[in-house]
């Protein structure tokens, strides 16, 4: 029986187009097909006619285009030009921006087909999609499971194969834990690697758009397409070294250091067992193991719940349901219609977190907590500092668990924060970190994440490389097999 | 003493001007003021999801001009923070401002004064955006009492540069003062075009009083919406008179924000729910901060101009012209180097006069102004150089003038072809007195006897035979000598 469509990788189903043996509608016709039966609730928005079209165009066009027509999920997060986009929130409901965030407009000039958008936690808030205003995303693993998130519908849909990849936002996880709760690869870059513009932003020193993929390589492509300055984002960086496609085999001389307080309690036994089993392969291909200490680890959590909250406070301020999203309700006057576009439009934990943060920046508040956790950040990004001068590259969990069962959490958000303890002090210094997957546990993946100083992303992509072969995962969930 | 006598006002103001740059602070937008409401906008300043702010190098580099002018420390670093507040002129629901470090830090503002210089610490000047433009309707364009608002986006994102002043002021007159030579000076350097009525100029002023004496600062009080300059002086002259009476009834000032109402002249608390803000600085997370390379600091500060200011006061000391003069002959660029260029070739005083008085009379009527004139200071050097050597009188000096502005030329040129120069030639005006004082025997005799006023009735009778070409002077003196007076 021939291999159906859905299962190619971005990379091989490029190499196919380029020798003729398939067109870019085939290909697009058969994910389209795949993401229009969507029982894990993966997108929010399919466009098919608009991406067979656009499939077409390349297929007729005389120049193919590097990434030759390949379908890809967009994170609901990113604004596409005539395409709703909601954030996951009700208060955004039937949006259709005026533009194309720059990362978008990117793979898009690069040649991939935009098929739909994604579902995420609300303004990418969560760890389980559970948060988002249209309903939860399932884990293609088991559908009673969570994703992961912000970017589940991002991880979704690639482990579900309706997209051989699809583009996410993290900014405390959202990509790297749904990545590694559904088995498959993704990569927060460095802080400024992408453009922000065009991102809906939720804490906009943190936000950062990355690539989810089920092989390394191709999560290199797309992230090579993306880097980059953008002059419509001042924070955005100039990117001298390009990206390359990984191709190691070995590490030799790699020192890799794993964090021992990401490797204790709090983290399952059986995600320990699989992560300390990857870090063996890594002495197999060469590498060198030691345990470094990130002290101030266990402040993470506490220091981005104050950063990320403030930040949205202002982020979200301006959502009104007058000048764009959902139809202004009927109300009295102006601060009432404000008070229920608001109250309406957002969810529990939205709402906490504008709460959070309002109160965390009042006047006699400010610098014993915003002040203080900017302080606490400032220790943080110098505990990877020093650990990257006894190691090349660090290695611990991406999630402490593995995906649980929806439900599970909700109302308990403190428990649910706790998703993204190993991921979060990595954002606050604005390093890179990528997750693959290294075994499984329960039946269910675990990710492994490793994690670089700025701008190491081509090195963290050849240890990842390296390791997705020795550790050989079988990425298809079992349902799919 | 008066009640008013026994306190010192305390002033110090809060100036916002529009940045005269081509495009919004944070965006590509155009800047218009007067086009069709919500054509000059664009996601970012109307704050769309995922809209970023990029900031507007030539704002910084005019902030930075400003900074010189007013002798500020440019900081090597300056930063943005987003103050935050929900209303419908701001579509992020927050501004984005400088707020802990701005790009221009303490300095000072001379302004000259007829009897002197005053002197103004300049706290601090900082960027900022300004928000959208609301649009009451209904009667009076008031809030209170609209049938709605509406909201034109064209305005918000404006460059603004907030300078803040020192409570160095004693006096509504000195504020003024102040602040028309501060306006003269930004605009100048093309700063801002300063244009009080479009709103590119904004005034806040802090005013306080304390029995003259005093040390300590009074209780003060927060101008706001005065965009002339005589709104300004009345508002702080209404205020001060206002604060001084509750002080002698026995009362206390209170901490208020007070609007300006230029049709009553009177001053009105703005709502205390209004005034309740906790703005929630945050550090703009979306711009870097500005680091200007030295030495393209260092060069703006060294291609800077004459300042208006410094040039008033070279004026007065090298060519011993007044501060009238001055003030008036260096109101704007243009005009100061017209006057300049004349008074570098003719006595300036003489210079000062005809520029400030016929000059600009005649060109008022045919709307031009000096520098765009045929009348060139070349000139009317040539002008005033034959009045001064009274080959031509004022009133023939003002007719050359005419036909200077009118085609241009040489002045020597149109007085022989007009036939304007005076009569030179002694015998031909002595002839002339001498015929004179016989054909009026009467008014001679009068002379003799002593009354003086006939003299004018002679010169009078001279310059209408000579159509005006005579020296009065000369003319006067002979019919002297000849009636033996």
């Amino acid at each position: 029986m021939t291999e159906p469509l859905w299962e190619l990788t971005a990379e091989r189903a490029i190499g196919l187009i380029g020798g003729g043996e398939l067109s870019a509608e085939e290909l697009t016709a058969a994910f389209a097909d795949r993401a229009g039966n969507d029982p894990w609730a993966a997108f929010l928005a399919i466009d098919r006619e608009g991406a067979l079209e656009r499939a077409r165009r390349i297929d007729a066009a005389t120049e193919r285009p590097p990434l030759a027509g390949v379908p890809i999920g967009i994170k609901d997060v990113l604004s596409t030009r005539d395409l709703v986009t909601t954030a996951g929130s009700r208060i955004l409901e039937g949006f259709r921006p005026v533009y194309t965030a720059t990362c978008v407009e990117r793979v898009e000039e690069a040649g991939a087909v935009v098929l739909g958008k994604t579902n995420m936690d609300e303004f990418a808030m969560g760890s389980s999609t559970e948060n988002s205003g249209y309903g939860p995303s399932r884990n293609p693993w088991d559908p009673d499971r969570v994703p992961g998130g912000s970017s589940g519908g991002s991880a979704a849909c690639v482990a579900a194969r309706q997209v051989p990849w699809s583009l996410g936002s993290d900014t405390g996880g959202s990509i790297r834990q749904p990545a590694a709760l559904c088995g498959i690869v993704g990569m927060k870059p460095t802080y400024g690697a992408v453009s922000r513009y065009g991102l809906i932003a939720f804490a906009s020193s943190l936000d950062q758009v990355g690539p989810l993929a089920r092989t390394v390589r191709d999560t290199a492509l797309l992230l090579s397409h993306i880097v980059g300055h953008d002059p419509m984002d001042s924070t955005s960086l100039e990117w001298r070294e390009p990206i390359v496609l990984p191709d190691a085999e070995r590490v030799d001389g790699l020192r890799v250091g794993y964090v021992e307080e990401l490797m204790g309690e709090g983290v399952q036994v059986g995600v320990r067992t699989s992560v300390r089993a990857a870090l063996d392969r890594i002495e197999d291909l060469g590498g060198t193991l030691t345990p470094v200490s990130l002290p101030n680890t266990e402040h993470g959590l506490a220091t981005y719940y104050l950063i990320a909250p403030a930040e949205c406070s202002a982020n979200l301020a301006r959502f009104d349901a007058i000048r764009f999203g959902a139809a202004p309700p009927e109300a009295g006057g102006l601060v009432e219609q404000y008070e229920r576009a608001r109250g309406e439009g957002f969810g529990r934990e939205v709402k906490r977190r504008i709460m959070l943060g309002t109160f965390a920046l009042s006047s006699g508040y400010y610098d014993a907590y915003y002040g203080q956790a900017q302080r606490v950040r400032t220790l943080i990004v110098r505990d990877f500092a020093r650990a990257f001068e006894q190691v090349d590259i660090l290695a611990s969990p991406t999630s402490p668990t593995v995906a649980f069962p929806l439900g599970e959490r909700t109302d308990d958000p403190y428990s649910m924060y706790l998703a993204d303890v190993c991921t979060i002090p990595v954002s606050l210094a604005g390093l890179p970190a990528i997750s693959i997957p290294c075994g499984l546990s329960e039946g269910l993946p675990v990710g492994l994440q490793l994690t670089g100083p700025a701008f190491s992303e081509n090195r963290l992509l050849d240890v990842a490389h390296a390791l997705e072969a020795a550790i050989g995962f079988d990425e298809r969930p079992e349902g799919l097999r | 003493m008066s009640a008013r006598q026994s306190y010192e006002p305390v002033i110090g103001v809060e100036i916002h001007v529009q940045l005269a740059t081509a495009t919004k602070m944070f965006c590509g937008c155009e800047l218009s003021f007067g086009d069709p409401a919500n054509t000059h906008t664009c996601p970012v300043c109307l704050g769309h999801p995922g809209a970023l702010p990029v900031t507007n190098a030539r704002a910084v580099e005019l902030a930075i001009l400003a900074g010189h002018a007013l002798g500020c420390t440019i900081a090597p670093r300056s930063t943005f923070h987003r103050k935050n507040y929900f209303y419908p002129d701001l579509p992020k629901a927050y501004q984005i401002s400088q707020y802990d470090e701005p790009v221009c830090l303490g300095g000072e503002f001379v302004a000259l004064t007829p009897g002197g210089e005053l002197r103004v610490g300049i706290t601090r000047a900082h960027l900022e955006e300004d928000a959208a433009k609301l649009v009451h309707a209904g009667p009076g364009g008031r809030r209170a009492g609209a049938e709605s608002s509406i909201v034109d986006f064209n305005r918000g994102g404006t460059p603004l540069l907030e300078i803040v002043t020192e409570p160095d002021l004693h006096s509504a007159e000195d504020a003024v003062t102040f602040f028309k030579q501060l306006r003269l000076t930004l605009r100048q350097l093309g700063v801002s075009d300063c244009n009080m009525e479009e709103g590119s100029m904004r005034a806040d002023a802090n005013v306080s009083v304390r029995p003259v004496g005093s040390q300590e600062l009074g209780v003060k009080t927060e101008l706001k919406n005065m965009n002339s300059f005589r709104f300004l002086e009345r508002a702080m002259e209404a205020e001060i008179d206002r604060q001084i009476a509750i002080l002698e009834g026995g009362g206390k000032v209170t901490q208020d924000t007070l609007h300006y109402d230029p049709d009553s002249g009177t001053l009105h608390p703005l709502r205390s729910k209004e005034e309740a803000h906790d703005y929630r600085y945050l550090p703009e997370p979306d711009l870097v901060p500005v680091v200007p390379d030295p030495a393209w600091v260092d060069r703006l500060r060294a291609a800077l101009p004459e300042l208006p200011v410094d040039r008033r006061r070279r004026w007065m000391a090298e060519l011993g012209i007044t501060f009238e003069d001055a003030e008036v002959l260096s109101e704007s660029a243009e005009l100061a180097t017209y006057f300049e260029d004349l008074a570098a070739r003719v006595d300036p005083k003489a210079a000062a006069n005809w520029v400030r008085g016929e000059l600009r009379a005649q060109l008022r009527e045919r709307d031009e102004e000096p520098w765009e004139s045929r009348a060139t200071p070349e000139r009317l050097a040539g002008l005033l150089e034959l009045l001064d050597a009274r080959t031509i009188n004022v009133p023939a000096a003002k007719e050359v003038l005419a036909e200077l502005i009118e085609r241009g030329g040489d002045a020597v040129a149109i007085v022989e072809a007009k036939g304007l120069g005076q009569i030179t030639d002694e015998s031909e005006l002595d002839e002339l007195v001498a015929r004179l004082i016989a054909d009026n025997p009467e008014q001679a005799q009068q002379l003799r006897d002593g009354k003086e006023k006939v003299l004018g009735f002679f010169v009078g009778q001279a310059m209408k035979a000579t159509e005006g070409r005579a020296d009065p002077k000369r003319v006067g003196e002979l019919v002297r000598d000849r009636a033996g007076v």
